[in-house]
C-alpha cells in the first residue's frame, strides 16, 4: 500500500458518500502538483475534464443513482491510449498536435464505471523501451529513486500510481510494459490474457502481442480495475467473445492445494541477480507455506522468448508505424515530392530506437528473409505455447521473477540489447497470449522493490489473482 | 502432327500464339465498407464517407464486413472454386491514397481457389483465385502529366478507401485479345447475375490488368511476361493486348528479349510504356494480418450461398439454346441472355409457342429497344408470338405489331386489328398458291422445269390476290413444296 489509498476505500467512501469524487480529486491533483514537477510522470494533465467528471459523480451519488464501481477514483492513462479531444502522443514528436476524435473502449470503460481521468503518462516512443527514457517529452524518474528509471515503456503509469497522483493507472504491456515497471516502482502490474481487453483505441506496436493492462497499489484494487476494462467489443475482432474471468472472485480463497511451479528457465535467465531469483523461490515457500503444491516446472522454449519477439515485435511495428507519413495527420516536414516528404517526415518524427525496430521488421519481413526470420520466429511462439500448455497440465499457475535487476540509474543503460534483456522474463507470456502479473516483494540490498511474476494459462485471471493476492499478504512478514 | 523442323528463327517465319492472363479487380456492392461502417458509395462529395477506421487513424482497427464475405463467396460459387477457410495478410507500400501504407489483402491462403469459367463457345478458362481485398483512396495528380513523378500537387479523395474488392485472377488460359474480352464480359454478366457486383467499367467498379506474353507456337514453356495496367474498357483492353503482342513479337524477332515489367497503357497514344521493371519491383513484405482472426464460414453458410446463386449466363445460354435448337453461343442465344430477356422465352415455351420465334423477335426487335422491356407484357408478348407461329400474322406484321407493342403496350389482337392486319389463316394462303398455278399454266411448266427466277412472279400474284396479308416466306416454301409433289 506504501501509505497510499486504496482505490476500492476511495470507491466505496465516494458511492456511500462520505467523500465526494470533486474532493478526492482535488486531493491527488495538490499531489501532483507537488511532485510532477521532478517525476513526469505525465505528457498531458486534464485536470478540467478531470473535474467536470468527479462533479458528474457526484451528482449521480447526489440523485441516489449507482455511480459504478470505481466510483470517483483517479486514474492516469497511458499516452499511447486514445482519449476524444484530448492530444494522444505516444511520445512521439511524429504524433505532434493530433487528437483523437475518439475514445479507447477502456477509457470508455473507465469513465463509465465512474473512474476520473486524471492525465495522460508518459511512455518510451510508441511503447518501445524498458526506461521510458525514449520519451520525446523527456524521461520519468521513478518515486522511489528519483534518479533511477521508472522502467517501461509504462513508466509514466507506474511512477503516476508510485507517487501517490492516482490510486489506478493503466499502461499496455507488449513484452513486458506493465509488469517490468510495476516491479522497479513497487506496484502491482498486470498483463491480461490476450483478447480478455479491447485494444480498439490502443495506438499499436505489436499487433499480436499489445494488451492494456492495470496498475495498482494493492492485488484488489488490479482485480477491480481488470474486471472494469475487460470483456468482449466488438471493435476488436481478436476481443474473445466470452465472457471475461472475473479477476475479483477468489481473492480471499487462499492457495490450499493449488499447484504451483516455478519456471527454472526463468529463475535462471541471463543476467538473473541472484537475489532476485532467491526472492522468487522464497514467494513459491510462501505459498507452500499456506498450503500449495510447489515444485520447479521446466518450460525450455521461453529461454528462446526474447529472439523471437525481437523479430515478431519489431515486424509487425514496421507495418503499424508505417502510417506516419505525413500525409493525413500528425508531423508534415514538406520535401520536393512525396518521396522526400516520407523522408523527412519519418527522420524528424521518430526517435532512434523506433527507427530501430521499423529496420528491424522491415528487414525480418523482406523477400527472401521471411522464412528464416519471421518465420522462424513464429514456429518458435507455437513451441512456446506448447511447453506453458505441458506445465499448465501439472500446474494452475507459475511463479517467474519480473525483471533480471532492479531499476537502474537513469542514462546508466546505452546499449540496445542489454535494455531488451530487461524483458526476457515477462516476453514469454506476451507470445503465449496468456496472463500473467507482478506483485511487489520486498525490497533488495540496494533498498530498491523486486516484484515477482505470477503466470497462469489463459483466461487463468481467477486463479492468478487468487494466487498473488495470497502472496501479496505473505510480502508484509519479508 | 506438328512439323517443327519447317519452324526457323528470323523475322517473320515464326509463328508465335498469345499468352494471357487477367486479374480481374470487382468492387462489390455492399452498402457499406469491408472493414467500418462507412457508406459504400460511389460519387460523393470526396472525403465524405470517411471514418477513424478507413482513415487508419492511430489505434482503430478493422472488423470485418459479413455480407462482403458472403458476396465474395457467391463469386468463388458461381465460378466454380473451392471455398475455403481463409486468412487475410498485409501488403505493405507507401503510397498517399493508402491510409494505413499496408493493404488488407488475401495472400497465400485466399478465400476462393482453383476454379473455372466457361466462355460462350465452349472453352474453359481457369481460375487460380478470387481473394478479397480493400480498395485504396483515388489519387488525383495536378501537373506532371497526371502521374505522380513530376506533379505539382496531388489530392487525395478517401470514399473509396476500404471499399470490399474481389480480385479475381485467371490461368494464363486466354490465347487472343478477343478472347480475353469474351472472358471479361463473360466475367462481368457472372458477377452481376451473382448479385455481388455491378459490373461497371466507366465507374471502376471492374478494373482489368492484363500479363501478356507469347511464344512460338507449340513451345511448352511461356515466354517472358508483361503486366499491362490502366485499361478502362473492353476495347481498349483489346486494343493494349493486341499492341503489346506486337510489340513483343517485334522485339523478339528482332533478336531482342522481353524483360519482365509492369507496363501503363495510355488510351490517347495507343501504346504501352514501362512503369516499373522486376528490379523496381516493390517487396510487400506481406504477413499475417494480426488484427483480424482466420475467417472460417461453416459448411452450411457456404451451402446456403452456393445453393441460392441464380442460374449463371452459361447455364441460362444453353437452357435458350437447346429450347431454341441454335448454338450456344449463336449471336441470337446469346443476345437474350446478355439482356436477361430468357424468361421471356420460358414463358414463350410455356404457352407451348416456338422458342426459335420467341428467340428470333427478343434478339431483334425487343433487343433494338431494351429500354422499353420493363413495360412489355409478358402475356402479350407471347399472345403475338402464338399469332405469328399459327400464320395470323405474316413476319413483317408480327413486327410492326410488336414495335407498337414495345412502345405503347396493348393488346397484339386490337394492334392488329387497328392496322388492318386481317389475319389469314394458312388454309386462305394454300388456296391463294393453288389460284396462282391454275391461272397461270405456262410459268408453273417452267417454274417446275427448273426456272426458279419465276418464284418472283408467284409471289407477285399472290401478294396481289391477298392485299398483302400473306405471309411471303411461308407462300414461297408452299410453292416449293407443290413443286416437289409434282
Amino acid at each position: 500500500m506504501n501509505g497510499h489509498e486504496s482505490a476500492l476505500g476511495v470507491a466505496a467512501a465516494v458511492r456511500r458518500g462520505d467523500r465526494s469524487a470533486a474532493e478526492v480529486l482535488e486531493e491527488h491533483l495538490a499531489r501532483i502538483g507537488e511532485a510532477e514537477g521532478e517525476i513526469h510522470a505525465f505528457n498531458t494533465l486534464t485536470e478540467d475534464a478531470a473535474r467536470a467528471a468527479a462533479a458528474a459523480v457526484d451528482a449521480t451519488v447526489a440523485e441516489g443513482r449507482d455511480p459504478g464501481p470505481l466510483a470517483g477514483v483517479p486514474v492516469a492513462v497511458k499516452d499511447n491510449l486514445c482519449t476524444r479531444g484530448i492530444r494522444t502522443t505516444a511520445s512521439s514528436r511524429i504524433l505532434e498536435g493530433w487528437v483523437p476524435p475518439y475514445d479507447a473502449t477502456v477509457v470508455s470503460r473507465l469513465a463509465a464505471a465512474g473512474a476520473v481521468m486524471v492525465g495522460k503518462t508518459n511512455l518510451d516512443e510508441f511503447a518501445m523501451g524498458s526506461s521510458t527514457e525514449n520519451s520525446a517529452f523527456g524521461p520519468t524518474r521513478n518515486p522511489v529513486d528519483v534518479t533511477r528509471v521508472p522502467g517501461g515503456s509504462s513508466g509514466g503509469s507506474a511512477a503516476a500510481v508510485a507517487a501517490g497522483f492516482a490510486p489506478l493507472a493503466l499502461g499496455s504491456d507488449t513484452g513486458g510494459s506493465i509488469r517490468q515497471p510495476a516491479a522497479f516502482c513497487g506496484v502491482v502490474g498486470v498483463k491480461p490474457t490476450y483478447g480478455a481487453v479491447s485494444r480498439y483505441g490502443l495506438i499499436a506496436f505489436a499487433s499480436s502481442l499489445d494488451q492494456i493492462g492495470p496498475f495498482a497499489h494493492t492485488v484488489a484494487d488490479a482485480a477491480a480495475l481488470y474486471d472494469v476494462i475487460a470483456g468482449h467489443d466488438a471493435l476488436d475482432s481478436t476481443s474473445l467473445s466470452e465472457a471475461p474471468p472475473e479477476a475479483s472472485a477468489r481473492l480471499e480463497a487462499g492457495v490450499d492445494g493449488l499447484r504451483v511451479g516455478v519456471v527454472s528457465e526463468l529463475v535462471s535467465a541471463d543476467g538473473m541477480a541472484p537475489e532476485i531469483a532467491e526472492r522468487a523461490r522464497r514467494a513459491a515457500d510462501a505459498l507452500s507455506a499456506a498450503g500449495a503444491k510447489v515444485d520447479e516446472v521446466s518450460v525450455p522454449a521461453a529461454t528462446y522468448g526474447l529472439s523471437a519477439y525481437y523479430l515478431i515485435a519489431p515486424a509487425e511495428a514496421s507495418s503499424n508505424l508505417a502510417r506516419y507519413d505525413g500525409v493525413r495527420y500528425g508531423l508534415r516536414v514538406p520535401g520536393e515530392d512525396v518521396t522526400e516528404m516520407y523522408v523527412r517526415t519519418r527522420t524528424e518524427g521518430f526517435g532512434a530506437e523506433v527507427k530501430r525496430r521499423i529496420m528491424l521488421g522491415t528487414y525480418a519481413l523482406s523477400a527472401g528473409y521471411y522464412d528464416a526470420y519471421y518465420g522462424k520466429a513464429q514456429q518458435v511462439r507455437t513451441l512456446i505455447i506448447r511447453d506453458f500448455e505441458r506445465a499448465y497440465e501439472s500446474f494452475d499457475v507459475l511463479i517467474a521473477p519480473t525483471t533480471p535487476g532492479t531499476a537502474f540509474k537513469i542514462g546508466d543503460i546505452v546499449d540496445p540489447l542489454t535494455m531488451y534483456l530487461n524483458d526476457v522474463c515477462t516476453i514469454p507470456s506476451n507470445l503465449a497470449g496468456h496472463p500473467a502479473m507482478s506483485v511487489p516483494y520486498g525490497t533488495a540490498s540496494d533498498g530498491l522493490p523486486i516484484g515477482v511474476q505470477v503466470l497462469a494459462p489463459a483466461l487463468g485471471e481467477s486463479v492468478m489473482f487468487q494466487v498473488a493476492a495470497a502472496l501479496e499478504s505473505t510480502a508484509g512478514s519479508l | 502432327m506438328t512439323d517443327t523442323v519447317a519452324r526457323t528463327a528470323g523475322p517473320g517465319t515464326t509463328e508465335w500464339e498469345t499468352v494471357i492472363g487477367l486479374e480481374v479487380h470487382t468492387e462489390l456492392r455492399t452498402a457499406t465498407k469491408l472493414f467500418c461502417g462507412c457508406p459504400n458509395s460511389f460519387g460523393d462529395e470526396p472525403n465524405t464517407n470517411i471514418c477513424a477506421v478507413c482513415m487508419g487513424l492511430p489505434g482503430t482497427l478493422p472488423v470485418l464486413n459479413r455480407t462482403a464475405v458472403d458476396y465474395a463467396m457467391r463469386i468463388g460459387a458461381a465460378l466454380h472454386c473451392r471455398i475455403q477457410p481463409s486468412i487475410f495478410h498485409r501488403k505493405n507500400y507507401f503510397y498517399p491514397d493508402q491510409p494505413k501504407d499496408y493493404q488488407i489483402s488475401q495472400y497465400d491462403i485466399p478465400i476462393n481457389t482453383d476454379g473455372w469459367l466457361e466462355l460462350p463457345d465452349g472453352k474453359r478458362i481457369g481460375i487460380e483465385r478470387a481473394h478479397m481485398e480493400e480498395d485504396t483512396g483515388k489519387t488525383t495528380h495536378f501537373g506532371g502529366g497526371g502521374r505522380i513523378a513530376g506533379a505539382d500537387h496531388s489530392l487525395v479523395d478517401y470514399n473509396r478507401a476500404g471499399v470490399p474488392l474481389v480480385e479475381i485472377v485467371s490461368r494464363p488460359d486466354l490465347r487472343s485479345a478477343e478472347e480475353a474480352r469474351a472472358y471479361v464480359d463473360e466475367l462481368r454478366a457472372i458477377l452481376v447475375a451473382s448479385g455481388a457486383s455491378d459490373g461497371k467499367m466507366e465507374e471502376g467498379s471492374l478494373r482489368v490488368d492484363a500479363n501478356v506474353s507469347v511464344r512460338p507456337v507449340g513451345s511448352p514453356t511461356f515466354g517472358t511476361r508483361c503486366e499491362i495496367k490502366n485499361m478502362n474498357s473492353l476495347r481498349s483492353l483489346g486494343r493494349a493486348i493486341d499492341y503489346e503482342v506486337a510489340r513483343q513479337i517485334s522485339l523478339l524477332e528482332g533478336g531482342g528479349t522481353v524483360e519482365q515489367e509492369t507496363r501503363h497503357w495510355d488510351e490517347n497514344t495507343g501504346r504501352t510504356s514501362t512503369m516499373r521493371s522486376k528490379e523496381e519491383a516493390e517487396d510487400y513484405r506481406y504477413f499475417p494480418e494480426p488484427d483480424l482472426v482466420p475467417l472460417d464460414p461453416p459448411q452450411e453458410w457456404i451451402a446456403l450461398v452456393s445453393d441460392g446463386l441464380p442460374a449463371m449466363p452459361a447455364d441460362r445460354r444453353a437452357k435458350v439454346a437447346a429450347a431454341a435448337g441454335l448454338a450456344p453461343d449463336s449471336d441470337a442465344v446469346v443476345t437474350v441472355v446478355r439482356l436477361d430477356l430468357d424468361p421471356l422465352v420460358d414463358a414463350a415455351v410455356a404457352a407451348g409457342v416456338d422458342a426459335g420465334l420467341a428467340v428470333r423477335r427478343l434478339a431483334n426487335e425487343v433487343a433494338a429497344s431494351i429500354e422499353s422491356v420493363p413495360a412489355l407484357d409478358v402475356d402479350a408478348f407471347v399472345s403475338l408470338l402464338g399469332m405469328e407461329g399459327r400464320g395470323e400474322l405474316t413476319t413483317a406484321q408480327a413486327r410492326t405489331v410488336l414495335r407498337t407493342l414495345l412502345a405503347d403496350g396493348g393488346d397484339p389482337v386490337a394492334i392488329a386489328k387497328s392496322l388492318g392486319f386481317e389475319a389469314l389463316g394458312a388454309d386462305a394462303l394454300g388456296q391463294a398458291v393453288d389460284a396462282a398455278i391454275a391461272g397461270n399454266p405456262a410459268e408453273w411448266e417452267r417454274y417446275v422445269g427448273g426456272e426458279d427466277k419465276l418464284t418472283g412472279f408467284f409471289i407477285g400474284k399472290i401478294k396481289a390476290a391477298t392485299g398483302g396479308n400473306a405471309d411471303l416466306k411461308e407462300a414461297s416454301a408452299l410453292l416449293r413444296s407443290r413443286r416437289e409433289a409434282g
